[in-house]
């Protein structure tokens, strides 16, 4: 005999849901919840995180994230309208600096600039905030780039030519009609951006830390070492969250409130 | 100096837009094929002909918002076309609507009108603002100063760029096909301001598809096809009783549409 088309759906769901069931079961019943709470959420050990968590770690993956994203944003700003410029060798230029920055892995990147270059020349970072900043601002700006270039070409042809016929300059009609526009389409993008940042700052720590200039993540492995037990990095991961969530939800909420403000 | 006086200044007999052996390719495809037109000061001159014959293009070349390949276009005396011409001083004497607005979205519609005075002509904001209201009053639009182009109907902002392109006291004004892009129940409140400018002596170029404005308001017309032109003259005679065989099949044609 055969089934209909709806029964036969029907007899699968049911089969997904009792085998995600007798999965659930079977790891409520296996798991030392006593021992997994012990190590990666004892109760003490989340108090002893704060408050220098918050004074020292939360501070210093600020820092870094908004000088990060400060400097990137700027470079992306330039990088985007070279990319975007009738003058081929500074459209070369841009297209090569994106490619290069965005095909290496930023901790690559960070060792090359944070470590390779003071070898090389013999030069020093001047603190440890410039030389955490500004490798990620740099790699940061190509990503932006990419983003502010897409913001700039979503912009309509004839604001442009509406603005040169009112006699205004190339840079003008960019500074005053197009690039204001086109923010306005990438902040949720540019949001998303910001957040991956937030993120990236774990990767400075690599070059070496003071106790002022703990990262988040890195306080978070330092606790590990100090209490040979997992909590400071499962705070540190709510803290990290903290910041993201928030974020993430508000460019969703920008991206749907303008899509339904586009008639 | 030579012996060229009021060298800059046109003789007064100098048409105000002069047009000579216009040509215009895109790649291999040549959209104009050598224009030769002039508009003199005061006249409205209507550029009619059936689409993809380069009229629009040809409106465009006026103030180089397309480059042309080759030929020389003379706008009050200037010659657009060399280049050392500083374009952007250039165009501050040519306004030009265009079919889809092309109003600034982030900017109020006062902001509109006022952007190039304040920043390409330098006057300050309530000098600006002051002559943008008179201009809205003008256009029928006083009440609407503060309203963002999204907040209004199509034949509204068409109105709103009108006064924009105004603002800079332009010495000819370019139409291109300022009521193609709206519904046909607010096309007249956009040509009534167009008639009222050509009534008060305003210098246009109008690339339109509105046979009854171009009869009614044009000094000349001007037939374009296949990036030439046809046939040009007295309204009357080009589209009352054209010459040319492709003329009068056009205007068969639009006739049959309506």
């Amino acid at each position: 005999m055969s089934w209909s088309r709806r029964q036969r759906l029907r007899l699968v769901r049911g089969g997904v849901y009792a085998a995600t069931i007798t999965a659930l079961v079977l790891i409520l019943l296996v798991v030392d919840w006593g021992a997994l709470g012990g190590a990666l959420f004892k109760w003490g050990i989340v108090k002893d995180q704060f408050p220098d968590i918050l004074t020292t770690a939360l501070r210093n993956t600020v820092i870094f994230t908004i000088f990060g994203f400060a400097g990137g944003l700027s470079l992306g700003l330039l990088l985007a309208i070279m990319r975007l410029s009738g003058v081929r060798p500074y459209r070369w230029f841009a297209a090569t600096y994106i490619e290069v920055l965005r095909g290496i892995p930023l901790l690559v990147t960070l060792l090359i600039l944070g470590f390779g270059i003071p070898i090389a020349t013999g030069w020093k970072w001047p603190n440890p905030y410039i030389q955490g900043s500004v490798p990620l601002a740099l790699v940061a700006g190509a990503y932006i780039a990419e983003t502010v270039r897409a913001g700039i070409e979503a912009v309509p042809r004839g604001q442009m030519e509406a603005a040169r016929s009112l006699g205004m300059s190339y840079s003008r009609a960019m500074a005053t009609i197009i690039i204001p526009q086109a923010f306005r389409i990438i902040v949720p993008p540019l949001t998303n951006e910001f957040v991956l940042l937030i993120k990236d700052t774990s990767l400075i720590s690599v070059l070496g830390v003071t106790a002022s200039t703990l990262d988040l993540a890195r306080f978070g492995r330092n606790g590990v070492n100090d209490t040979a037990n997992a909590t400071p990095l499962v705070v540190a991961g709510l803290v990290y969250l903290a910041l993201t969530v928030p974020l993430t939800q508000l460019a969703a909420w920008m991206e749907r409130r303008s899509k339904a403000g586009r008639r | 100096m030579d012996g060229t006086a009021f060298e800059g200044r046109p003789a007064l007999s100098e048409p105000l837009v002069r047009i000579e052996a216009l040509h215009k390719r895109f790649g291999s495809n040549h959209v104009l094929c050598g224009i030769d037109l002039y508009v003199t000061r005061g006249e409205v001159v209507c550029i009619i002909g059936p689409s993809g014959s380069g009229k629009s293009t040809l409106l465009r070349c006026v103030n180089m918002l397309e480059t042309p390949s080759d030929g020389r276009v003379f706008v009050d005396g200037i010659e657009l076309t060399d280049p050392d011409c500083d374009l952007d001083r250039a165009r501050t004497s040519t306004g030009m609507v265009f079919q889809s607005f092309n109003l600034f979205a982030h900017m109020s519609v006062l902001d509109n009108i006022t952007i190039a005075l304040r920043k390409v002509l330098r006057q300050d904001r309530s000098a600006a603002e002051a002559k943008a209201q008179k201009l809205l009053t003008r256009v029928g639009l006083a009440e609407k100063a503060t309203a963002y182009p999204a907040q209004l109907s199509g034949g509204q902002q068409q109105r709103v760029a009108i006064a924009r392109a105004l603002a800079m006291e332009p010495k000819v004004m370019l139409f291109d096909e300022a009521t193609s892009a709206l519904d046909p129940e607010l096309v007249g409140d956009v040509l009534r301001v167009m008639r009222e400018l050509a009534e008060e002596g305003m210098t246009m170029l109008v690339v339109t598809h509105e046979m009854d404005f171009a009869r009614g308001v044009a000094d000349r017309v001007v037939f374009m096809d296949s990036g030439a032109v046809v046939e040009e003259g007295h309204p009357d005679q080009v589209i009352g009783n054209p010459r040319e065989e492709r003329t009068k099949r056009f205007l068969a044609n639009v006739r049959k549409r309506d």
